[in-house]
Formats: C-alpha cells, sequence, structure tokens
C-alpha cells in the first residue's frame, strides 16, 4: 500500500488552478523527484500534502487516513516534514532554537538535536547564532535539520538547492544522500534535471498541474524530460 | 532638586504605564492585533478585585490572586471566540472587534457597577500612603516603588518565559512566520489564545495599580488604553518588551516634567512626546521593526 496517496487534487490560487486533477502515489521508502517549469504546481502541490494550503477537490491520503482536512501542524505530528522553498528559518530565534521549536512535537525517532549537528556538522559552530546571519547553505542545513529532527515517515524538500553556491549545494545533497540511504521516503523537488535522475526512484515530471510525463530515474532520458519539461509533448500526445 | 524629584515619580509612573501597555505590545507583536479594548479590560480587572473586597475583608493585593486566573480563562475565549475569527478576516477586522468590544465592557460595567467613581485606596492600607522622605524635597512613595518594581517583575518573567520555556519559543517563531510554525508542529491559534490570556491577566494587574493609585469608573478604559498606546509607540512598536517599558517611562517622565511646568501640563506634555517620536525618522526609540519582519 502507498504511505501517500493523492487523488483527483485540485489546488487553486485565487482563480488560477495551480494543480489540477492531480493523481499519485508514493511507497514507503521511495524517492520521487518532480520537476517541472515555474508555475508547474510542485510547490503548491508539497505544500498541500504538508497541510499549508487548503485543497478545492480531491483527497490526499497517509498511511490509510484522508488527511485532506487535517491542520498542517498535525500532520507534523503524523509525520509528513517539509523543507519550505525559500529555507524559511525563524531568522531571530538561534540555529538551536529553530531545531528545539520544531523538535517539541517529534515523534519518536533517531533524529534529536544532536544527530542533526552530526549530519550536518557546519551547524555545530553556529548552534547559538542567529538563523538570520547564517550563509544559504548553512540555512539549507537547519531548515533540513529542522524537518529531519520531528523524525518524518515523508519528507517533502522543495528546491533545497535554489539560489545555493555549487559547493553548498554538494554538501547539502552528501548530507541528503545518508538519509535517503537510510530508507525514508522522500518527495524532492528539484530544477537540476541530472541530480533529480540520481537520486530519485522515480521522476514525475508536471507541466501545467498535471503530470506529462513519470518513469524511473535511469530509465528516463534527460531529452524526454527536456521534452515534457517544455510541454514539447503536449502537442504530439493527448493531455492525460 | 524638585527635577529630580519629578524624574524619580515620573520613572515610577512608567512602570504603571509599561504594565498597562506590556499585553497591548505582546499582542501587537505576536498577531499584529491593535486591541482597542485593553484599557477597558484593565478596569474590568479593577472591577472584579472591587467585587472580590466585598466578600473578603483583605487587601486587593491578595484579591487579585482568584482574579488572575478568571482573567487568563477570559483572554483564552476572547482570542478563541472572538478574536480568531475576526483575525481570518484580516488586520483591520480585529480592531474594529476590539473597538466594539470596549463599548460592551463599558456598557456591562455601567450596567452591573452604576457609574460611581471608586477606589480600592483605602482597601490597599498604608502601602498607598506611605513615603519615604529622602530629603525636604524628594520623597519616593511606597506605591510607586512597589508599582515600578511589579513592573520590572513581570516584563523579567515574561522576557524568561519567552527566551526560556518551549511554549515561549513556540511564540516567538509563531510571532516571525506563522505559516511556517504551522509546518513545524506549532499550533498557532492555540499560541495565540495562550498570548491573550496572558496578555488580558498582565492587564488587570495594571487595573489594581490603577484603582490603588487613582479612582475608576466603567469608562476610565480608554484614557488609559490612550497611555499605555504611546508607551507602546514611543518604545518602537514591534520591538523588544523592555523597549516597551523603556516607552512606558519616557512618557511617566514627560508627564510628570509637564506637571512641573504647569499642573495642566502633564497629559499634554505625554502627548508631545509621543508625536514627536512619531515624526523622528526613526520612529521609535528602539526600532527592531526590521528584526521582527
Amino acid at each position: 500500500m502507498s504511505l501517500l496517496e493523492v487523488e483527483q487534487l485540485n489546488l487553486r490560487h485565487g482563480l488560477l488552478e495551480a494543480v489540477r486533477d492531480f493523481t499519485l502515489g508514493i511507497a514507503e521508502g521511495e524517492t520521487v523527484a518532480l520537476v517541472g517549469a515555474n508555475g508547474a504546481g510542485k510547490t503548491t502541490l508539497l505544500r498541500a500534502i504538508a497541510g499549508a494550503h487548503r485543497p478545492s477537490a480531491g483527497t490526499i491520503s497517509f498511511d490509510g487516513a484522508n488527511i485532506t482536512r487535517v491542520p498542517a501542524y498535525r500532520r507534523v505530528q503524523m509525520g509528513i516534514a517539509l523543507v519550505p522553498e525559500g529555507r524559511r528559518l525563524f531568522p531571530a530565534l538561534t540555529v538551536e532554537e529553530n531545531l528545539l521549536v520544531a523538535a517539541q512535537r517529534r515523534r519518536p525517532g533517531r533524529w534529536n538535536v544532536e544527530a542533526v549537528i552530526e549530519a550536518f556538522p557546519m551547524l555545530e559552530r553556529l548552534r547559538g547564532q542567529r538563523a538570520a546571519t547564517l550563509s544559504g547553505g548553512e540555512q539549507q542545513a537547519a531548515a533540513i535539520g529542522r524537518a529531519l529532527i520531528t523524525n518524518p515517515r515523508l519528507l517533502l524538500l522543495d528546491e533545497v538547492s535554489l539560489g545555493l553556491a555549487p559547493l553548498a549545494v554538494e554538501d547539502v545533497y552528501r548530507s541528503l544522500a545518508t538519509v535517503i540511504a537510510e530508507g525514508s521516503t522522500i518527495v524532492l523537488v528539484e530544477q537540476d534535471l541530472t541530480r533529480a535522475a540520481a537520486v530519485a526512484d522515480r521522476v514525475v515530471c508536471m507541466l501545467e498541474g498535471r503530470i506529462v510525463l513519470q518513469g524511473a530515474g535511469s530509465e528516463l532520458t534527460r531529452e524526454q524530460i527536456t521534452e515534457a519539461y517544455f510541454g514539447l509533448r503536449r502537442s504530439r500526445e493527448a493531455p492525460r | 532638586m524638585t527635577w529630580v524629584n519629578d524624574v524619580i515619580q515620573g520613572i515610577m509612573l512608567g512602570g504603571f504605564y509599561g504594565m498597562l501597555a506590556c499585553g497591548l505590545a505582546l499582542m501587537f507583536g505576536l498577531m499584529r492585533i491593535i486591541n482597542l479594548a485593553h484599557g477597558d479590560i484593565a478596569v474590568l480587572g479593577a472591577y472584579l478585585i472591587y467585587v472580590v473586597l466585598e466578600h473578603w475583608n483583605t487587601s486587593p493585593f491578595v484579591a487579585i490572586l482568584p482574579v488572575l486566573p478568571v482573567m487568563l480563562l477570559l483572554g483564552y475565549l476572547l482570542q478563541r471566540l472572538l478574536l480568531e475569527r475576526s483575525l481570518r478576516s484580516g488586520l483591520l477586522v480585529p480592531l474594529l472587534t476590539t473597538f466594539g468590544l470596549s463599548i460592551v465592557i463599558q456598557n456591562l460595567l455601567q450596567q452591573g457597577f452604576s457609574p460611581d467613581v471608586r477606589s480600592l485606596g483605602a482597601q490597599a492600607g498604608s502601602v498607598a500612603t506611605a513615603s519615604w522622605q529622602i530629603t525636604s524635597q524628594l520623597s519616593i512613595p511606597a506605591i510607586g516603588a512597589l508599582t515600578l518594581g511589579v513592573a520590572i517583575v513581570i516584563f523579567g518573567a515574561l522576557q524568561l518565559f519567552l527566551s526560556r520555556t518551549h511554549q515561549g519559543r513556540q511564540m516567538r517563531a509563531t510571532a516571525q512566520d506563522p505559516d511556517t510554525a504551522e509546518l513545524v508542529g506549532i499550533n498557532s491559534k492555540a499560541v495565540y489564545a495562550r498570548a491573550t490570556a496572558i496578555a488580558v491577566a498582565i492587564a488587570a494587574i495594571g487595573g489594581m495599580f490603577l484603582a490603588i493609585r487613582s479612582d475608576f469608573y466603567p469608562y476610565s478604559g480608554p484614557t488609559y488604553l490612550i497611555f499605555a498606546f504611546e508607551a507602546v509607540v514611543i518604545g518602537g512598536l514591534g520591538g523588544s518588551l523592555w523597549a516597551t517599558l523603556l516607552g512606558g517611562i519616557v512618557l511617566g517622565v514627560a508627564q510628570t516634567i509637564g506637571g512641573q511646568i504647569n499642573p495642566e501640563y502633564p497629559v499634554l506634555a505625554g502627548h508631545i512626546v509621543f508625536l514627536l517620536v512619531l515624526l523622528s525618522p526613526r520612529g521609535g526609540l528602539v526600532n527592531l521593526r526590521r528584526a521582527s519582519a
């Protein structure tokens, strides 16, 4: 059975339909990469799964339970954690406070403040610093740590490499590799197609709120993804 | 020497204003709600203490003990039943809601207690009248020193609560980014309700000192709301808590010095300082607006 089941989901920003009749199942332990151009609805979809965006139609089920109307803070306790786009640390709180504030309702599991700092060693000397003073890469590490500390069963990562120096991206993905290797279920949005295909079991390509292509990361060619990414296939095939 | 005396009296009066401003600043800093009923809530606290004293011959400082849990509950319900719903419709609606609430409280108090002017000064005993004579022109009233002391304790306790406890951390996180706070497992509505409960209880402590220092009647609230609001603005909107106490002290000193210049001037002097601060380029003594944005 799937850990996450999204069925016929419709998400709107006012009059704009960001995600349309979207259906996707994610199995426990799977790593899924969502790719697609800006405005394809990736971020909105992740926010809806995390509970920060209320769907206009459709259902979201997690571990067999319908969570469509469950508020975001309760979903954290059920085991869904989102690393939001732009990192969104609490700027005036220290790194450690950012972790602690999320740790308060944590599920039992291996992640705690010490484990996060072990996984992201760069945070050790920054523990007592205000989050606003951190570099982009450091903030991203803290944001991922803040999500991990809740011991999620499903980790949602929204553009973790956005705005980071290439070296910082390497750092972040190196740390993520251990999380992925542990068998966590992960949905990540990533603009770097090569990287997305490398870390993910499955790549899902979105265009204008729909899935236009999906397949195993190793099977899809770069050309296929690029075509889907820019909507080139749509002219030849009927949208699903 | 009279000037020194004025400044000292002003600082102690400022402790009183700071106490009234504390809850106002807490609610504004966390939820961006300007609670126009804050002064009336303080007066309501004074009346509740008055009711306790009618049945129990004791001092207001003891009579407030059963009132505080009632005020905590009232604050919690105020947020859950009224302000939470108002907040859904934007920032202007809570302003109207609290404006209406202010009128409702005033009328209910008039209905229940008549428009008579009352004071709890007599029940407070010697504290209300005692003073320490330092020199011939400098005396420190016990009630003033006590007000300032209690204000410092309240601000210190709240600061400790916000910086050291889980719930305090949740409050600061929610104040900075309510959307993300929900995403890390914080129930922001519960956080808001707790904060309003604290703000209302602190207002009641302010109400107690109001009732001991001077007299009160059902319509006393708005005057004190203005002083509390001025203290918050002088301290710097959205700034730190201590800045609010400092704002209260600046207002208190301005009022006593104004009163020294001309007995008709204290309130006017306070307003002038408030306007000068508002007009100054920085707008607030301690401007931390960017930090909270």
